[in-house]
């Protein structure tokens, strides 16, 4: 099975404000990865370190045996990177098919792009009938399957996701993660989620780390996870 | 009526001139938040280069051309070289970089070409059959062009991938990113494509004012009036806000307060807009969380 | 990420370390090695700007004068944008309505003119405060577009046939110099220079106690962090405007100065190139400092004249190639290097 992602060592900061303090992750290609941990562990922080948005970083990440680290968001997108950040991004002034179109930015192929279309469209319906609408005039749901969407347009090898279940119904989550799981053995597209719902990434993982502020402290299956009485406990509330 | 009418055609090219470098005003804001404060300096200095080539021999529509693409040029390299290291920096930074390059192509124009009035062809012949005793073919045929440019720019940034990605990058430089846009180079696309609009304005109004390095400098003053009272976010607002600018100041300057003070006409304008709607016609309601 | 190049430093320092008329007090350095007294800082220049007028020669005793009230009017305009965050490209209006309150009083209202300098300051705080109230809406960009407009328009305003009667129009108005009072054995620039020195220092010293006090930190906290001043009980609403006041006296009572020693005031002279001047002098001396309202009237006087020599676009050349390099290289402007200069060596 070939590493798809290699960290070794991370640290990233904002500005003065070192958040993480040397991680090492590694994820298989085709794999679900969950990264979970508290408010503040750095969760978000890692993500962002992985597309050099917003932080600076020291040490070594490599992408399909490519470094990635010190290169600008937009080349590392270009490698087959999308993130679904905290907050969606998604365009709020522009349409809903316009942020679709966005996601496709850095494709040729016209062809492939339209049926792309068609099969976000047949994941998300609700997309199709508000495509003309302004993005910043949808529900939070649909601004998160919105920003998913627009991830997938882009037919990434590695997708990112930042607590896609925030401040959804059960039912839109329920949704919206049984896609994800379609997209993963149908696309074969890897996943790095962040989750602070831990049962829920437990679910659809094969691999877990755990981040406590800044630092990796468990790595494994789902189900080391769930041996762990300590983990369990703090994390699973059981 | 027919002195009203003829003043307000005349209002309505002289709106046009108004309208472009509004436009080119908010092209810049949309994308960076900030006022480009040397858009008439630019705008002037264009003018002269085209004045140039002119005097070299260069026909008309060459020149206007020739210039259209070297404006371009010029505003995309200030861009880059001028303007993207000091846009994190706090305003008044931004605003004395803005002002130093107003000045610095004020004094350049000067230097290189001197402070003599100079004339400037129109390339409307003074007989042409879309004259009337309304409006001379020129201001027939600067409106023209100002509605040319708007449509030209209208259709490039709805239905083209880059102007898609140039109203993506200026509303959400982070996201944009995550898509794959080139930010930087899209910031220099919009320096570029305003200081074309902006040399077109120029070369439009100089065949009525006369080219000299002063041209520009009330124009912009209107410039500002029309994008506030439009809409600073919003480009069709800036071409409307223009149109109205250049109706009221000459219905103004004629009918109420004689043309002497036609650029206080313009500041008691901008000020009334800024307090009492500063969203202007058509542009958002920013609302500041606390 | 290099770090942009702002005119107020990040850890923007509180008044005692920046402006040089404070006693510079330095507990690191034990007070047998320090050579100079603090006190010199201030007692040196002053004797020196006393001794002046009697070793020069009337014309740059002119220009001194010329040099003070352009110290008092970049004070007033550092005192609002320096201090109170408050950016404004106009401030030659008030500089204007402070030069033509002065000659019109003199002019036909007959006051002496000593007596003009207060008035006409009473009268530019109250036009400062009236612009203040509606530029509260007016965030900084939108602010400096206001102002920018009214630098402008000014020189319009002031050849408008309907206020001929009292402007002159575009002739303006011609004042007559005034002797030295008490028969003193003066000249007549001699004694312009001394009056308008003791002016200067009047207001200096009104100024560094203002910014000195709460007052002047509530001013300077609501330059930092608006919602924070609000929050803490600072009402913004009628400090801004207030400010907005005492910035647009202090340019005016410059103007007033300057009209009695030039002798006449005229529209042209009040062009956007005033405003523009004002705001180099800003700059160059330094943002949000006392004593950069010096090194900036110096600058503003003595370059552009000396531009000038070379080729009529020169002075604009300069003043456009100084603001940008200024904000690149010396944010601080000459006082913050200056002060740097002090730092270290007391290190």
């Amino acid at each position: 099975m070939s590493r798809l992602l290699e960290v070794k060592d991370l640290h990233a900061s904002y500005g003065a404000t070192r958040v993480l303090h040397g991680i090492d992750l590694s994820m298989r290609e085709g794999s679900v990865t969950a990264l979970l941990g508290a408010n503040g562990a750095g969760k978000t922080t890692t993500l962002r370190a992985l597309c050099q948005m917003m932080v600076s970083t020291r040490g070594a990440i490599q992408l399909d045996g490519k470094r990635t680290d010190g290169r600008a968001t937009e080349d590392i997108v270009r490698l087959g990177v999308a993130h679904v950040p905290d907050g969606r991004g998604t365009f709020h002034g522009l349409s809903t098919e316009d942020n679709l179109r966005l996601g496709a930015y850095l494709r040729k192929d016209k062809a492939a792009v339209a049926e792309d279309f068609e099969r976000i469209y047949a994941y998300f319906p609700r997309l199709k009938e508000r495509r003309r609408q302004q993005a910043g005039t949808l529900s939070g749901g649909e601004q998160q399957m919105l920003a998913i969407g627009r991830a997938l347009m882009s037919r990434p090898r590695l997708l990112l996701l930042d607590e896609p279940s925030f401040g959804l119904a059960p039912l839109i989550v329920r949704d919206i993660f049984d896609i994800m799981r379609r997209i993963n053995e149908e696309e074969k597209v890897s996943i790095l989620l962040v989750e602070q719902n831990a049962s829920l990434a437990l679910d659809i993982a094969d691999a877990v780390y755990l981040l406590e502020t800044g630092r990796i402290v468990l790595s494994g299956t789902p189900q080391d996870v769930r041996d762990n009485d300590a983990v369990r406990r703090v994390y699973l509330g059981e | 009526m027919e002195a009203f009418l003829h003043q307000f055609l005349s209002g309505l090219a002289t709106g046009g001139i108004y309208a472009s470098m509004a436009l080119a005003l908010v092209m810049i804001y949309q994308s960076t938040h900030h006022v480009n404060f040397a858009q008439g300096e630019m705008a002037m200095f264009s003018t002269y280069i085209a004045w140039l080539l002119i005097q070299a021999g260069v026909p008309y529509w060459l020149a206007f051309g020739a210039t259209v693409i070297l404006s371009f040029a010029m505003g995309a390299l200030v861009e880059l070289a001028v303007i993207r290291p000091v846009r994190n920096a706090p305003v008044l930074s931004v605003v004395v970089v803005f002002i130093g390059l107003m000045v610095i192509f004020h004094s350049l124009a000067g230097w290189l070409f001197g402070f003599t009035i100079k004339q400037f062809p129109s390339p409307f012949p003074s007989n042409a059959w879309y004259g009337s005793t309304f409006m001379s073919p020129h201001e027939v045929g600067a409106i023209a062009v100002t509605l040319a440019v708007m449509a030209a720019l209208f259709l490039f940034f709805r239905f083209t991938p880059l102007g898609l990605a140039m109203r993506a990058a200026a509303q959400n430089p982070v996201s944009s990113r995550l898509v794959g846009v080139n930010v930087g180079r899209m910031l220099m696309l919009g320096w570029g494509l305003a200081g074309a609009v902006g040399a077109i304005g120029g070369m439009m109004v100089a065949p009525v004012v006369f080219l000299d390095p002063h041209m520009m400098g009330g124009v912009l003053i209107y410039a500002f009036a029309g994008a506030l009272i439009g809409g600073i976010d919003n480009p069709a607002g800036a071409v409307l806000g223009g149109f109205i600018v250049g109706v009221l100041e000459n219905l103004i300057g004629s009918y109420v307060v004689g043309t002497e003070l036609k650029l206080s006409v313009a500041l008691v304008l901008i000020v009334v807009v800024l307090i009492v709607r500063p969203s202007g016609l058509m542009g958002k309601t920013i609302v500041t969380k606390v | 990420m290099p770090p942009a190049p702002q005119l107020l430093p990040d850890d923007t320092p509180t008044m005692s370390s920046v402006n040089p008329l404070a006693p510079a007090t330095s507990p690191v350095v034990p007070a047998a090695s320090r050579v100079w007294h603090p006190a010199l800082w201030l007692a040196l220049p002053l004797l020196a700007a006393l001794a002046f007028p009697f070793v020069a020669k009337g014309y740059l005793i002119f220009q001194a004068t010329m040099v003070l009230s352009y110290a008092v009017a970049l004070l007033g305009l550092n005192i609002l944008t320096g201090y109170n965050g408050q950016i404004s490209l106009g401030h030659g209006a008030f500089y204007a309505i402070g030069a033509y309150a002065a000659a019109i009083l003199i002019d036909q209202a007959s006051m002496p003119y000593w007596a003009t300098i207060p008035v006409a300051g009473l009268f530019c705080l109250v036009a400062g405060y009236l612009f203040g109230l509606p530029a509260l809406k007016l965030e900084g960009l939108y602010l400096a577009l206001a102002t920018f407009a009214l630098a402008v328009a000014t020189p319009q305003l002031l050849k408008y046939k309907h206020l001929e009667a009292w402007t002159g129009g575009v002739q303006g108005i011609v004042l007559m110099k005034p002797d030295a009072p008490f028969g003193l054995p003066l000249s007549q620039d001699q004694w312009l220079y001394l009056f308008s020195l003791a002016v200067t220092v009047v207001m200096f010293l009104l100024a560094r106690n203002l910014l000195q006090s709460g007052v002047g930190r509530a001013i300077t906290a609501i330059r930092d962090n608006p919602l924070a001043a609000e929050t803490m009980g600072v009402n913004n609403r009628h400090y801004k405007a207030s400010v907005f006041g005492v910035s647009a006296m202090y340019t005016g009572v410059g103007g007033a100065l300057s009209a009695i020693a030039v002798q006449f005031v005229a529209p042209d002279s009040f062009t956007m190139f005033l405003s523009i001047s004002l705001l180099v002098g800003i700059v160059v001396g330094g943002v949000g400092t006392i004593s950069g309202a010096f090194y900036g009237a110096l600058f503003i006087m003595f370059v552009p004249s000396a531009a000038e020599k070379v080729s009529k676009a020169a002075p604009w050349a300069v003043y456009g190639l100084v603001l940008i390099l200024f904000v690149f290289v010396l944010p601080g402007g000459v006082a913050g290097l200056i002060n740097r200069f002090r730092q270290r060596r007391h290190a």
